[in-house]
């Protein structure tokens, strides 16, 4: 299990000072908020989306370094990407570009924080532009299994 | 017993507890006291001896254990009435903590009373416990709910309290002794003077007060009391609403059961004497038996020295904190007016981060906001770090609170 300090690399620091795509779409397509009870890891993500593609991708709040870092990392992977590959998107994507596999329970949450945001500001986007509820609730099941 | 740093490093040997390590052999600091606290082998051993000796239903029938466990119950109540300096044992209510004592008060004084447009004012600094309760009520009622300000010392700015008393809408005035966040003392004296010469009732979160320094009532003056044992030395689960008598008696049952009725016909009820109308069901008996031990252990210490060692220990943490670059304490920096508790952040890092780093270090540090979001808005963050000191601890434990905010800084480069 890691903890501690081993968990606190270089590449996490830098992230959690100078996060990536961070800030806000004026014009987004969707956004969508949620946080973390335990530490108040707080997370908004905006996207917008043309053609079934994630064009741009933002996100603002506060968090932790882990929370900072995966977010950060969660947006590069995302960036670019066709709607149906966001949902392919899975935490071992997340985690191993991080070095953080092995992270203890308390701290899972806020790695997958922002999993849990953008996965459910897909499914907003997705709810609100198609009309097959099937997809629409497999894929809530699927954000709400997240954790 | 003399207030001495050695008298106190002595007392840590009736904390077995205190003996194990944690994560890499480390000494177990525990700095989490505001949340709760360690129990001594005086306090485990009297539950233990009640389950081995003397369990047995209260109340209730006339043989032998049955007596020994109503007379050790209702001598627990006796050993805390005298604790707080309540003189009526019938306003003492055991509940199962400072969360259940207020929402009793919201639900069995608060529906009878509070009716549409009234306002029941609170503080910034509440704990969530002294917020939900009366939001829940305010809005079944459609009356208000209010808050008194604070200034960024941490100290309540009354003159909010002043604008709404004079509205005449007032019905009741919530707030806690000492903020579970910054520590602050509140100045209950002047509220309540204010809130008696309006006719408005008072309640009084003690959670952070009662374990830490000697409270009063008889001389306190509010109507509404609650604490927790397990914030100081007793189990969890047993805690404390103190009801003057006079509102007592304007209050409706809370929970409907055995104990709280005197006789129990088809369509109606009438209620037992005072506190068992409002202690309805089997009680938490080991745990109120423990919290009577728990009195015991800290009166014996004597709560005067209790709150010297702390102010000692909150000094040396604070002048040791103020020599740290980057390191943010929140709250008053007057001794005379904080408890200790230490809310603080460290430069960029996020509480939780330091929380992390230090536990590998053996320390229990909380981060978070403390169940005090309204607290956390006003602060303007979205957590604090917080340590705080209860009297087994040391300037050792201080010392290795700063060792390991030095290992903070070197990962994240301060
Ligand atoms: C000021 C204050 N009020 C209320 C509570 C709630 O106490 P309990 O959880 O024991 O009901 C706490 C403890 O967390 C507290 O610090
Ligand atoms: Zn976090």
């Amino acid at each position: 299990m890691s903890s501690g300090t081993d968990i606190y690399h270089e590449m996490i620091v830098d992230y959690s000072r100078n996060p990536i795509n961070y800030g806000e779409i004026e014009d987004h397509d969707v956004t969508f908020h949620d946080s973390n009870p335990l530490c108040g890891d707080s997370i908004d993500i905006d996207m917008k989306i043309d053609d079934h593609k994630v064009t741009d991708i933002k996100f603002h709040g506060k968090g932790c370094a882990i929370c900072m870092a995966c977010t950060s990392v969660l947006t590069e992977i995302t960036k670019g990407k066709s709607l149906d590959d966001v949902k392919k998107i899975e935490k071992n994507d997340i985690l191993s570009e991080l070095g953080l596999e092995h992270l203890q329970a308390v701290r899972i949450k806020c790695a997958l924080l922002s999993l849990k945001v953008l996965k459910s500001a897909l499914y907003t986007y997705l709810g609100s532009h198609l009309e097959n509820t099937e997809g629409i609730d497999k894929l809530k099941t699927e954000a709400e299994n997240l954790y | 017993m003399q207030s001495t740093e050695s008298s106190f490093e002595n007392l840590r040997n009736d904390f077995p507890i205190l003996k194990r390590t944690v994560r890499d052999n480390k000494r177990l600091v525990y700095l989490d006291n505001a949340s709760t606290t360690q129990k001594p082998n005086q306090v485990i051993d009297a539950i233990t001896d009640y389950y081995q000796n003397h369990n047995a239903n209260i109340h209730r029938a006339v043989y032998a254990l049955a007596e020994e466990s109503t007379e050790a119950y209702e001598a627990a109540r006796d050993k805390i009435a005298n604790f707080v300096n309540v003189k009526n044992r019938q306003e003492l209510i055991f509940v199962r903590g400072t969360t259940e004592a207020i929402n009793l008060v919201a639900y069995a004084w608060g529906r009878p009373h509070i009716n549409e447009g009234d306002i029941i004012v609170t503080t910034e600094y509440e704990h969530h416990s002294n917020i939900v309760p009366w939001q829940l009520l305010t809005q079944e009622k459609r009356a208000k709910l209010e808050y008194i300000g604070m200034n960024d010392d941490g100290e309540l700015n009354l003159d909010d309290l002043d604008k709404y008393l004079a509205t005449g809408k007032v019905k009741l005035v919530t707030f806690s002794l000492m903020s579970n966040v910054l520590g602050t003392i509140t100045d209950a004296e002047k509220i309540i003077a204010k809130c008696k010469a309006a006719g408005v009732l008072t309640l009084i979160d003690g959670a952070q007060a009662v374990p830490h320094m000697k409270v009063d009532l008889d001389t306190l003056g509010c109507d509404f009391f609650a604490f927790s044992g397990h914030k100081m030395l007793a189990p969890t689960g047993i805690g404390i609403l103190w009801v003057r008598k006079s509102v007592l008696q304007t209050m409706s049952p809370f929970h409907g059961g055995g104990d709280m009725i005197r006789e129990v016909h088809k369509y109606e009820t009438t209620w037992n004497d005072l506190p068992y109308k409002f202690e309805a069901g089997t009680p938490n008996i080991a745990d109120v038996i423990g919290f009577g031990a728990a009195i015991d252990y800290l009166t014996k210490i004597g709560m005067d020295n209790v709150r010297q060692h702390e102010i000692e220990l909150t000094t040396y943490a604070m002048e040791k904190f103020a020599k740290i670059p980057g390191l943010q304490i929140y709250g008053t920096k007057d001794i005379t007016k904080r408890g200790g508790v230490i809310s603080f952040n460290f430069a960029d890092v996020h509480p939780h981060d330091v929380a992390d780093i230090i536990d590998k270090e053996g320390i229990s540090l909380r981060s978070g906001h403390h169940c005090a979001q309204v607290l956390m808005e006003r602060l303007n963050v979205a957590a604090t770090s917080r340590a705080s000191f209860y009297i087994y601890n040391t300037k050792k434990d201080v010392d290795a609170l700063i060792d390991s905010l030095n290992i903070v800084a070197k990962v994240f480069k301060l």
